[in-house]
């Protein structure tokens, strides 16, 4: 049985459909990327799986728990998801270090101590053990995103979702970033909304390509850059390609 | 030169005038701290709450920031006691500027709610928080830091709105003065030196508080401190 299960998803703001029955599986410790234009649902999808926005057709399960049953405890299931955003979204009140270990003090009731002591290593962990003290403002965007990566790993998730998490940064700290996710493929599942095609080709099991609320195809990297079968797909690769380059 | 009757004025009157002062404190404290339990209950009651509980809160706080506060303290002192509840005169004032107050700090506090980015709520969400302890633990904390200018203000309006208590008979500040000055006629120095107490403990006030604001500072978050040639341009 697949850890997680996205099962004919729909979803739609006022009158617009947004996503029009998305589904597909992913297993354990395995990284899939997300890519298509602007507009074509990718963020939604991933907030309809942690329940942000709930969808309004279709299931999705995580570990043999459906999420998408009212009477799941969403807050506990929540706890082994984590979410990367692409504007961060640190708590602007607290430093780097309490950014980290607040989701295991609050939510998991660790002793204090001791989800420090557990911060400290999310943050060495992404390079980040001389910024602990600093709060959000005094970090370069970055930064940002490896504290928002650490408090996403803190709280031992089975999957990670990272909604474009390097698209508000600027090109010289987007490395940074990237280094630290690829340091994490194999060890947590990662679902990763991106535009960064030499990330998704180096590290990526597989490719999921959506366009207007469907998954067109998806495949191997090797596959979906060389040998897509869908036209679609073909353009938008080589478009994109010439926009972003090849690592 | 100031002539040495008035000295002597200062220090007949000043035991009288320090009760006053005292209550006047009493006042300031208990409306400011029982409006900002108040004031947090209704700001949360009218952003969080479902349609009755928001309802319910905002019908509150327009009620009383449409109404003066000598009103409100008529109706809580004379017009309560009409229908059984009787106040003495202090608790009456204690009430009622607890209630004003409140309604005033919901305000200030639904402000600063309002400005936090939607993406601290749903990165706690995210973490597992309930909507609950999002709430105490990122929206508040940070709500309550960017309210402490508006805040300070609060409490200095408070402490000389509490003069206003003479009116329902409450021997404070301004009550002991005018008592003072019924009987030996001298209004204006009596009035001085009123005004002179409470522009003294209204300095030390905002002194205070300018501390506190710094002590509680989060870099990047609130106001930001004004640069020193700005602020002597």
């Amino acid at each position: 049985m697949p850890m997680l299960e996205v099962k004919n998803i729909h979803k739609s703001f006022g009158t617009i459909e947004v996503l029009k029955g998305i589904t597909f599986s992913m297993e354990k410790e395995e990284t899939k990327v997300i890519i298509g234009t602007s507009g074509t649902g990718k963020s939604t999808l991933l907030r309809c799986i942690n329940q942000l926005d709930p969808p309004d057709k279709g299931e999705v399960w995580l570990d043999g728990e459906e999420l998408t049953n009212p009477s799941t405890d969403i807050n506990k299931i929540r706890q082994k998801i984590g979410f990367v955003f692409q504007d961060f979204n640190l708590f602007n009140h607290l430093t780097a270090l309490r950014n980290v270990s607040i989701g295991l003090e609050k939510v998991k009731h660790m002793e204090k101590e001791q989800a420090r002591e557990r911060a400290m290593n999310e943050l060495k962990r992404v390079g980040l053990e001389k910024q602990i003290n600093q709060y959000p403002a005094q970090l370069s965007g970055g930064q940002k995103q490896r504290v928002g990566i650490a408090r996403a790993l803190a709280m031992d998730p089975d999957i990670i979702l990272f909604d474009e998490p390097t698209s508000a940064l600027d090109p010289e700290l987007i490395g940074d970033v990237l280094d630290v996710m690829k340091s994490l493929a194999g060890n947590v599942a990662m679902l990763i909304v991106t535009h960064e095609m030499g990330f998704a080709r180096n590290v990526a099991n597989e490719i999921i390509f959506m366009e207007g609320g469907v998954i067109v195809e998806k495949g191997p990297p090797k596959q979906m850059f060389q040998n897509p079968t869908k036209q679609r797909t073909k353009e938008f690769l080589g478009r994109i390609s010439t926009l972003y380059g090849e690592e | 030169m100031i002539p040495s009757a008035f000295f002597d004025l200062v220090s007949d009157s000043m035991p009288k005038l320090l009760d006053g002062l005292q209550v006047t404190f009493l006042l300031t404290i208990v409306a400011i701290l029982a409006g900002f339990l108040l004031g947090v209950s209704l700001a949360l009651g009218r952003i969080y709450g479902n349609k009755i509980i928001s309802g319910v809160c905002i019908a509150f706080i327009e009620m009383i920031r449409g109404t003066p506060l000598l009103v409100q303290l008529f109706i809580v002192y004379f017009g309560l006691a009409s229908i059984g509840f009787v106040f003495s005169p202090i608790q009456a004032a204690l009430f009622g500027l607890s209630l004003n107050s409140g309604a005033y700090q919901a305000e200030y506090l639904r402000g600063s709610i309002q400005a936090i980015p939607s993406g601290q709520m749903v990165a706690a969400r995210t973490l597992g928080m309930t909507k609950i302890k999002s709430i105490r633990t990122i929206i508040l904390p940070q709500a309550l830091r960017l309210s402490i200018p508006a805040w300070s203000n609060e409490l200095i309006y408070l402490f000389k709105y509490t003069s206003i208590a003479y009116l329902i008979q409450v021997r404070e500040l301004t009550a002991e003065g005018q008592i003072i000055a019924s009987r030996n006629f001298r209004y204006v120095e009596i009035y001085l030196i009123i005004a002179l107490i409470y522009l003294v403990f209204t300095f030390i006030i905002s002194e205070i508080i300018d501390r506190a604001e710094k002590r509680f500072h989060v870099p990047g978050l609130g106001v930001p401190k004004r640069a020193s040639w700005l602020r002597n341009a």
